[in-house]
């Protein structure tokens, strides 16, 4: 397969910072779930506790992964359930394709799932003739809009209440210049009520699949997922390998992260538990690996599968907050998105790693303790490995390397350097190429280092080489 | 070599002999842009009691290189900071992030090699150095000003050096311990407690607009909460913010938590800059 275009970051995100009122707005509306989520996790004790134990839940699951699939796939199939295996997005799509098609399903109702936004299951099932309607109030704003998700847990996060007025005025009918949230959700009930009522199947994502069971939950606060599976009698639940848990005893730990983590709300409003199909209905669970077992066999970025898609990560990045989710060009964005999106194409995500300012928010605000900036500083590594840095980046690493091993040679370097600044006229200073100095001043520059300062009229610290 | 002077402030609770080496680590950037912020250092640890040495020998920990991912380029810089400060029985310095550099990113280049353990367990940041190894428990001074508290990222995150506001449990932060120390001063309370900068390295150059952006939001926090003296345990974050301040103009002064902790007068050092009036943007 061809490589895709480069994924450049900072140019998508300059783009997005240039209108600052809605960068504020963006912002500000996903700090608002930061502060929920802290102040829901400092008024829950033992915190900290629950996360090292749903680390370790994870990572004992991940490493006998194989294993419970199978237990999983034995117990769901005496529930009742048909279990598919999907090796690929490819794969997963003519899956859901073909148990649609034989049973003559036109219509379906899709709950949330970022599985079948990495497959591109919609695009591909209304090639073949079947209307997919997306019935998360946010997924069915940037559907109405041809628009993929910007986060992933609050799809239309990127949109004012304006914009979605707008949308909602070409494509729904309602009034023009609307904006009032109650008005335009009540406009999207109306018009999804028809598409749940008319739908032959559901499908569903999955937040848990749980493998002494054979059981799956969803999770929503819309009970979309509820409706949609519940009306039509085919349901079918797209899933990635890795979010299987072992017991159903270890539900409780990820419940009580998952929604503080997201909104700070203790759980979602509906955790929809799936044992078997609905009578005289059928339960389709397709499994899919779609690059995760190459992710798991990687010492240094597998613990980016104990994710739950919370969104936390998102929520608190500083870098997120200020680009916007389209500026990392790939299905999940933000912090876990970038440790994840450069194992499917290290080339085309080269910069994701780099969008980032190192500051650990994500691993402290990680429910399952994903070592999230460690994670990208190993991905820089790669990428320099792999040879994908800029020419510009490699060359002035090596020159500093080099001067910064000779002593004589950074003493010299620094003096020329700063007995220039201090000489040149400003105009030559603030050039074109100074990235720093289009927004920023340069500090002042001193005569003289530290160095020279204490050789010359401080006599301590002791002068120790 | 020179005895290790033990003051008469806190005698007692210093638990370094005559023969205990302290050496002192100054960032690259501190010694060639910031040489008064090292001295100031010197001057704190001096009035709390002890002396330190200064090995010319070094230059960088190499954290622009590991950062960038060129590890080849790290690794001779990681051994050289190795080879220059082995000896010492403690390594101390005015960076959050240099010391977290040594401490948390050294072990794919020395692990292994005898004198590495000890090497990460006896380098310091200048604020946990004084609350952890000194227990200094009085400063003397005053300084009447509001002071804005920037929590630097590596110092909170990697050093632990205060609570970071993600994690559950009590709240503590060693450079607001040491500047409550001192008289007359009132630390702000911001809406975003320790909201990164956006300094990040080289992120502050190849990603310029969301590094300034960042930057211009934590100013603003600090403006609404009537900070006069911003201040933090990295110069780097510091730079950053100070180059956007002066550039906007704002009645902010920048100044390194060992200026502080030294009794320097806001008026006299740190003094910005004024940008020339035909290059603003």
């Amino acid at each position: 397969m061809a490589s895709l275009p480069v994924v450049n970051h900072a140019r998508n995100a300059a783009e997005f910072i240039g209108d600052e009122k809605e960068v504020r707005r963006h912002d500000r509306a996903l700090w608002f779930m930061r502060a929920n989520r802290d102040i829901a996790v400092q008024s829950l004790p033992k915190w900290e506790l629950l996360r090292e134990k749903a680390s370790q839940i994870k990572s004992h699951c991940m490493s006998r992964l194989a294993d419970y699939l199978e237990q999983f796939q034995d117990n769901a199939t005496e529930l009742g359930v048909r279990v598919h295996w999907a090796r690929d997005a490819s794969e997963h799509n003519e899956i859901v394709y073909g148990i649609l098609s034989e049973r003559n399903v036109r219509k379906v109702v899709k709950s949330k799932s970022m599985l079948t936004e990495e497959c591109h299951l919609n695009p591909y099932l209304e090639e073949h003739g079947i209307e997919v309607i997306d019935t998360d109030l946010g997924e069915r704003i940037v559907q109405l809009r041809n628009e993929p998700p910007s986060h992933i847990v609050m799809p239309a996060v990127h949109l004012g209440r304006e914009q979605i007025g707008a949308t909602f005025h070409e494509h729904l009918g309602s009034e023009a210049g609307a904006s009032d949230p109650n008005y335009l959700t009540d406009v999207a009930c109306r018009h999804l009520r028809d598409k749940f009522l008319g739908a032959e199947a559901g499908i569903t994502g999955v937040n848990f699949a749980i493998a002494d069971t054979g059981g799956i939950v969803v999770c929503t606060n819309e009970g979309n997922a509820d409706l949609g599976t519940s009306l039509p009698k085919i349901h079918v639940a797209c899933m990635g390998i890795e979010k299987l848990i072992p017991r159903l005893r270890d539900l409780s730990v990820f419940q009580r992260l998952l929604a503080r983590s997201t909104t700070g709300q203790p759980i979602t409003v509906y955790s929809s538990h799936f044992h078997g199909p609905v009578p005289g209905g059928e339960l389709h669970v397709v499994l899919v690996d779609n690059g995760r077992s190459r992710i798991l066999g990687s010492n240094d970025f597998r613990r980016s599968l104990h994710c739950i898609r919370c969104s936390a990560c998102l929520n608190t990045c500083p870098v997120f907050r200020r680009s916007g989710g389209y500026s990392y060009g790939s299905t999940i964005s933000g912090p876990i998105g970038s440790t994840l999106s450069p194992s499917r194409d290290a080339g085309q995500f080269r910069t994701l790693p780099f969008a980032c300012s190192l500051c650990g928010s994500c691993s402290d605000v990680c429910p399952v303790k994903i070592d999230l900036h460690s994670q990208l500083l190993v991905w820089r590594r790669e990428i320099a490995l792999r040879r994908l840095l800029p020419l510009s980046k490699r060359l002035a690493m090596k020159l500093a390397s080099f001067v910064l091993r000779h002593t004589w040679l950074y003493e010299t370097v620094g003096k020329v350097l700063r007995w220039s600044s201090r000489t040149l006229p400003r105009w030559l200073i603030y050039n074109r190429l100074n990235v720093w100095g289009r927004q920023r001043e340069l500090p002042p520059i001193p005569a003289q280092s530290f160095r020279d300062l204490y050789k010359g009229s401080h006599d301590r610290p002791k002068r120790d080489s | 070599m020179g005895a290790v002077s033990v003051g008469s402030q806190f005698p007692q609770r210093i638990k370094l002999t005559s023969m205990t080496r302290i050496g002192l680590f100054i960032p690259c950037y501190i010694d060639q842009l910031y040489p008064h912020v090292a001295m100031a250092t010197v001057e704190v640890l001096e009035r709390c009691g002890v002396e330190v040495y200064f090995p010319t020998a070094q230059t960088c920990c190499g954290q622009p290189m590991a950062n960038t991912g060129c590890t080849n380029e790290t690794r001779p810089l990681a051994w050289k900071f190795f080879e220059t400060f082995r000896d010492y029985d403690y390594v101390v310095c005015p960076s959050g992030s240099c010391v977290a550099m040594v401490r948390h990113h050294y072990d794919e280049y020395l692990d292994g090699t005898p004198g590495f353990i000890d090497l990460k367990e006896k380098t310091f940041e200048l604020c946990e150095f004084l609350t952890d190894v000194l227990k200094v428990e009085g400063l003397g001074g005053r300084f009447p000003y509001r002071v804005g508290l920037h929590q630097s990222c590596h110092g909170l995150r990697e050093l632990r050096l205060g609570r970071a506001s993600e994690l559950a449990g009590p709240s503590y932060s060693k450079a607001r311990t040491l500047l409550e120390l001192i008289g007359d001063l009132e630390i702000t309370t911001l809406e975003r407690a320790d909201e990164c900068c956006g300094f990040g390295g080289t992120f502050a150059m190849s990603e310029e607009a969301v590094s300034c952006l960042m930057g211009r939001d934590r100013i603003r926090d600090h403006l609404q909460a009537g900070t006069e003296v911003l201040t933090a345990v990295d110069m780097s974050c510091l730079m950053h913010l100070s180059g956007l301040i002066v550039r906007d103009k704002h009645p902010i002064r920048v100044m390194h938590v060992a200026e502080i902790l030294a009794g320097r007068d806001p008026a006299i050092v740190s003094l910005p800059q004024e940008p020339m009036s035909n290059e603003k943007s």
